[in-house]
């Protein structure tokens, strides 16, 4: 039993963005279990202050290179929702399989590049190369193939090119939709290699009742581009009052907003939206779930990693069903945009509000602009899915830490690092988390 | 022979450009045959504490902590290279240059900004000495690898130092000022092969201005579509902001 222990994990590796683990134990008594971030502030809502909205889907993808496809898809959503304009349907298939790629490319990274190694027992995936050859291969390839169909739509994945206000600067032609297809129905055989792979690995055992958020929608499809704002406590409200669903607050301790609902603290992402939205998911999917022996409600951090795989067999799935659709109805090309920053005034103008709520691969994430009559934004507001499980996973840690306080030092901080991990925490994007630690003298 | 060592490391940025770079995809393994990742902190848990003989750098330093961090660095290797426009041109992280530094510190963290310590974004070779440069937003694959190939090998690497419209000439793009847009590309270093254009988007200069940009000819090309100067100028405040010294 440890009296007194410190733990002090400085600038945790593989979660994209640097963060601290700082736990204090004092005479066998948690004092204090933090989750530091101290990367350094970047303002984009102060920067974007003065641009044209046309401009700002460009510059916030800049906030994360992993997800910058769902920063884009969500600033083109409030923006689109101030200026009063309305998506064709097929642009609307085309963003969910853009943000179907992304979800893709994310998930595959963090499953086998971020999570596997400490459930493989290996430091990181660079000694992997030797011992697991073969998944480290299959992981590149996937992530390569995704990110290949990706860059056929977007132009490019990080940073995405043809993705803007009204639309798309380039659609796919229809040998494009091919090879889309086969590159997707090609990764088929690598899911159910991973799907065996994960299946090896015991999880860590730990449950914590939680509050789960996420988009929902009375739709049939999985809602990740769309939708209102649910919770597993039965809240739902439109996307309008994001600030009600997110109540940001400043913990006294420490500068970091922090976000909470009808609890102490509430969880965003794979975990969430499986747990929210389980009957809309791909059969295939659904069988993914069945197989890892995983179902909602899962109140287990640790198996979000789990529901990222579920999640990667729905969005593979549905990006196949959506490509089919497209080669069945061909694309209208006449929909190709040229637009700029609109000084060529297409797209009417308006003085406005608007909120775009997108589902990105870690959880909801928000974007939301006041725009003057000339197209300037005069507000800017980003909420990072990573800021709302900042507190939840504090949290988690809180109740962890004495459950296994007979374990070592070693073990104990493994276990929170891969706990903190399994969230899949995306810092470099959280524009609001930066936290001081002068409390702890 | 013995492995080079390499170290990633990251500063102010989005990351997307080491995230290009797992984008190599089964690649990523031949250049981990030739090279020694010593330290890589997204995606590797070990650190190292000793020398190396290349530092892959990316994003801007904005604050005093990140200005010493690089001073360390730069001590420890032989080569430095500076990727991405964060790293290369200060890039979007500029744009805050024209703001109060206080303003908007304030504006987004509220009544506890002093606790966000920020200084004006720099880009790395005006804090230490940079030997390579790959330039753009995210930086474009088939330039780093040959920048990397160059820099393994002690050859000098030039920057294109030509504009975007060359290569987007080769690429037979109808021009955008055809289209009614204005575009960056006749100022802009090319190298990145055009991509935006490509896509049917402008050139959102990225990459920085060519070193001897044709003024006069891109004042024709504003005069003769009809494009205001303070749209352009206004345009290159994105990605080159840190251009203009205080």
């Amino acid at each position: 039993m440890h009296k007194d222990m410190s733990i002090n994990v400085e600038y945790l590796t593989r979660v994209e963005g640097h963060g601290n683990i700082v736990v204090n134990v004092r005479e066998g008594r948690l004092e204090e279990c933090r989750l530091d971030i101290i990367e350094s502030p970047r303002f984009f809502e102060g920067m974007l202050r003065g641009r044209p909205v046309f401009e700002a889907p460009h510059i916030s993808s800049r906030i994360c290179g992993i997800c910058s496809c769902g920063h884009t898809l969500a600033s083109i959503q409030a923006a689109e929702d101030a200026l009063g304009v309305t998506p064709t349907e097929q642009t609307i298939k085309l963003r969910r399989l853009m943000l179907n790629y992304e979800i893709l490319d994310s998930h595959i990274l963090h499953i086998y590049i971020l999570a596997v190694p400490d459930l493989a027992g290996a430091k990181s995936v660079i000694p992997m190369i030797e011992t697991h050859n073969k998944a480290v291969r299959r992981a590149l390839r996937m992530k390569k193939e995704v990110n290949n169909a990706c860059d056929i739509l977007t132009g490019r994945h990080v940073h995405p090119i043809t993705a803007i206000i009204g639309g798309f600067t380039k659609l796919p032609r229809t040998g494009d939709l091919k090879t889309m297809h086969n590159l997707l129905t090609g990764l088929r055989g690598d899911t159910e290699a991973t799907l065996e792979l994960v299946s090896t690995f015991n999880f860590p055992v730990f449950e914590r009742e939680t509050e789960y958020v996420s988009l929902v929608s009375d739709g049939p499809d999985y809602p990740l581009l769309s939708g209102d704002l649910g919770s597993s406590e039965g809240i739902r409200m439109n996307k309008k009052d994001y600030r009600s669903m997110t109540n940001e607050f400043i913990v006294p301790h420490s500068s970091a907003k922090h976000t909470k609902l009808s609890r102490d603290a509430y969880a965003v992402g794979a975990l969430s939206r499986f747990n929210m939205n389980y009957d809309k998911l791909h059969p295939l999917a659904k069988k993914t779930a069945e197989r890892l022996g995983i179902r909602p409600r899962c109140t287990n951090p640790y198996l979000n990693t789990v529901a990222q795989l579920v999640e990667w067999a729905h969005c593979l799935e549905e990006s196949i069903s959506i490509i089919e659709e497209l080669m069945r109805s061909g694309v209208d090309y006449s929909q190709e945009l040229v637009v700029g920053v609109n000084e060529q005034k297409k797209i009417p103008v308006r003085k406005g509000s608007g909120v775009g709520a997108v589902e990105v691969p870690r959880g909801t994430l928000y974007h939301n602009y006041d725009i003057d009559e000339n197209g300037v934004i005069v507000d800017a507001n980003c909420i990072i899915p990573t800021n709302q499980n900042l507190h939840n996973i504090e949290h988690d840690m809180e109740k962890l830490v004495p459950e296994i306080m007979d374990k070592s030092q070693d073990e104990i901080t493994l276990a929170l690092e891969m706990l903190v991990r399994a969230y899949d925490p995306c810092i470099s994007c959280s524009t609001h988390i930066l936290k001081v630690s002068f409390v702890n003298s | 022979m013995k492995k080079p060592k390499v170290a990633f490391f990251d500063f102010t940025c989005c990351e997307g450009c080491q995230l290009q770079v797992a984008n190599l995809g089964e690649e990523l393994l031949d250049l981990l045959g030739v090279i020694d990742v010593v330290e890589f902190r997204e995606v590797m848990s070990e650190k190292w504490e000793g020398d190396f003989d290349v530092a892959i750098v990316e994003g801007s330093i904005t604050d005093a902590h990140g200005a010493e961090r690089i001073k360390k660095i730069r001590e420890r290797c032989k080569v430095l290279i500076a990727y991405g426009s964060c790293a290369t041109i200060g890039g979007v992280n500029g744009m805050k240059n024209g703001f109060d530094l206080g303003e908007i510190g304030k504006y987004v963290y509220g009544s506890s900004y002093h606790f966000f310590p920020t200084e004006e974004t720099r880009p790395v070779h005006d804090v230490v000495k940079v030997d390579y440069f790959v330039n753009g937003c995210p930086i474009y694959l088939p330039e780093f690898k040959e920048v990397l190939k160059a820099a393994l090998q002690g050859i000098p690497y030039h920057v294109p130092d030509y504009a975007v419209c060359v290569e987007c000439r080769l690429n037979e793009n109808v021009c955008m000022y055809e289209k009614g847009v204005s575009c960056l590309g006749p100022v802009t270093r090319g190298g990145c092969n055009s991509w935006c254009v490509n896509n049917g988007n402008i050139c959102y200069g990225c990459r920085g201005m060519v070193s001897n940009p044709n003024q006069k000819g891109m004042k024709d090309v504003l005069t003769r579509y009809n494009v205001p100067l303070d749209q352009i100028m206004n345009k290159m405040g994105m990605y080159n902001r840190c251009r203009e010294k205080k």
